[in-house]
């Protein structure tokens, strides 16, 4: 235990450098794949044969390839095509877009358990789509999304260690780094196990607290 | 002010009207009835666009119902729906789904709406659960909302789906009564029921459908107490 408070104090400043990178990469993951997977939703919602065919095909392709691959084809294979992205740009999009299928499939969920009477109202007023949407089908939606978007945040968030094979610097890569060369495994992956618990914890609390906000009523 | 002609509507394989044709007048109060699955309700859900249609026409007050144009929201401001489930938002309070028409779909400003919002729950003798959430209400108050929130949009002519079949029957009277004002205020109003007695007392005329298609109508009197078609006979005497 002596020993572990010792390696602690080594090396988790360096594994802390790695902790804001795996945050840095988890927001902008998450910022991604809401925007997109809400897009994707809405295109299947739509009812436009066209536009739900698009998001479904999608939605297919991305889903039935692993997080991984997808990772090394925008790192490396994307700049032949002269697209150039940082590691951490190529993470937060492969990520980003990995995870919008989820949050896409989250959110149709969330919006096909909106009773049907309230899309007949909402017309029957003389509402257009959008205007529907936004007053009156999301703020419904909402409510049956937050549990599984929780869910899906923390994923995301675990899965962001994912990005080091393409060389981002995230807490599992320092981890590993620095395992490879002191072979204080049983430390360092200790630490960063524990570091990965301590920013889930926020997350859970913060979905929780989503869930109260707009699941009363 | 609605004008139905040779109106044919199918689901798939099944042709739900048959040749649909008549007219109501402004002021006028139409209580259809007849079997489920006789196409009441679908007939009501094509007049406000809910339904499209295959052959004939609906025009309202000189505009031809289409629910795939884009004239169609405007014209459902002039025609509004009262559902048979209610349908009120249930994340808004009953004030908030009245006025959610006038102030996001008709822009009026939001002081003026509200005001005219809480006279129209007055009316409906709600003014005291102006703030309260459909769930906090009973089957009946929520229909009267609704019914507020169909005025809100000062519409031409009310739609009113079976508006009293999803309530316990000692709420029925309210809503009625609600109907039934509305009625002497001159509101032009088509009305799918079951509510006999409603359809005696308020109604101009009532239109008995069988099979997609109207077999009879004329008064009240008439209709209900002397049918002519033995279908009209045999419906009513199972229902009253």
């Amino acid at each position: 235990m002596e020993k572990f408070i010792t390696d602690a104090q080594v090396y988790l400043p360096i594994l802390l450098h790695g902790a804001q990178i795996t945050v840095a990469l988890a927001i902008c993951a998450l910022l991604i794949s809401t925007f997109v997977g809400l897009i994707l939703a809405l295109m299947r919602y739509s009812g436009n044969p066209i536009l739900s065919t698009i998001s479904k095909s999608f939605i297919n392709v991305v889903r039935g390839i692993p997080v991984l691959v997808q990772l090394f084809y925008i790192y490396f294979v994307l700049p032949e095509f002269g697209i150039d992205l940082t590691a951490f740009q190529a993470g937060a999009l492969g990520l980003g877009i990995a995870y919008s299928c989820y949050m896409a499939e989250n959110f149709r969920a969330g919006l096909e358990a909106v009773d049907h009477g309230q899309l007949e109202a909402a017309q029957s007023i003389g509402m257009g789509w959008r205007l529907m949407m936004r007053r009156v089908i999301l703020p419904q939606a909402v409510r049956t999304v937050l549990p599984p978007y929780g869910n899906t945040m923390i994923m995301l968030l675990k899965d962001t260690s994912q990005a080091s094979v393409i060389t981002v610097a995230e807490m599992t890569f320092q981890g590993k780094m620095l395992a490879a060369s002191t072979f204080e495994n049983m430390s360092i992956y200790t630490l960063v196990a524990a570091l990965y618990l301590c920013m889930s914890v926020p997350l859970i609390v913060l979905a929780g607290w989503l869930e109260r906000k707009f699941g009363t009523k | 002010m609605i004008e139905i002609r040779d109106l044919h509507k199918r689901f798939g394989e099944l042709e739900v009207l048959k040749g649909i044709d008549t007219t109501v007048e402004e002021g006028e109060v139409v209580c259809l009835i007849g079997a489920s699955g006789s196409g009441k309700s679908t007939l009501l859900r094509c007049v406000n666009g809910l339904e499209t249609y295959e052959a004939g026409e609906i025009v309202f007050a000189g505009t031809r119902v289409d629910a795939r144009s884009s004239d169609i929201r405007a014209l459902r401001t002039h025609v509004t729906m009262v559902f048979q489930r209610f349908n009120l938002f249930p994340h808004r309070t009953a004030l908030e789904n009245v006025t959610e028409g006038p102030i996001y779909v008709k822009g009026e400003p939001r002081n003026e709406a509200r005001d005219r919002g809480l006279a129209l729950l007055e009316r409906m003798g709600l003014a005291e659960k102006a703030q309260a959430y459909p769930t906090q209400l009973s089957g009946g108050q929520q229909q009267r909302v609704a019914i507020a929130r169909a005025l809100a949009m000062r519409p031409k002519a009310i739609l009113f789906d079976e508006p009293t079949s999803a309530l316990d029957p000692e709420l029925v009277g309210e809503v009625l009564g609600a109907m039934r004002s509305l009625a002497d205020e001159g509101m032009t109003m088509l009305v799918v029921t079951h509510e006999m007695a409603f359809a005696r007392d308020v109604a101009d005329r009532v239109l008995f459908m069988h099979d997609g298609r109207i077999l009879e109508e004329g008064l009240p009197s008439d209709i209900l107490s002397n049918p002519k078609e033995a279908r009209t006979r045999d419906f009513l005497s199972r229902i009253l």
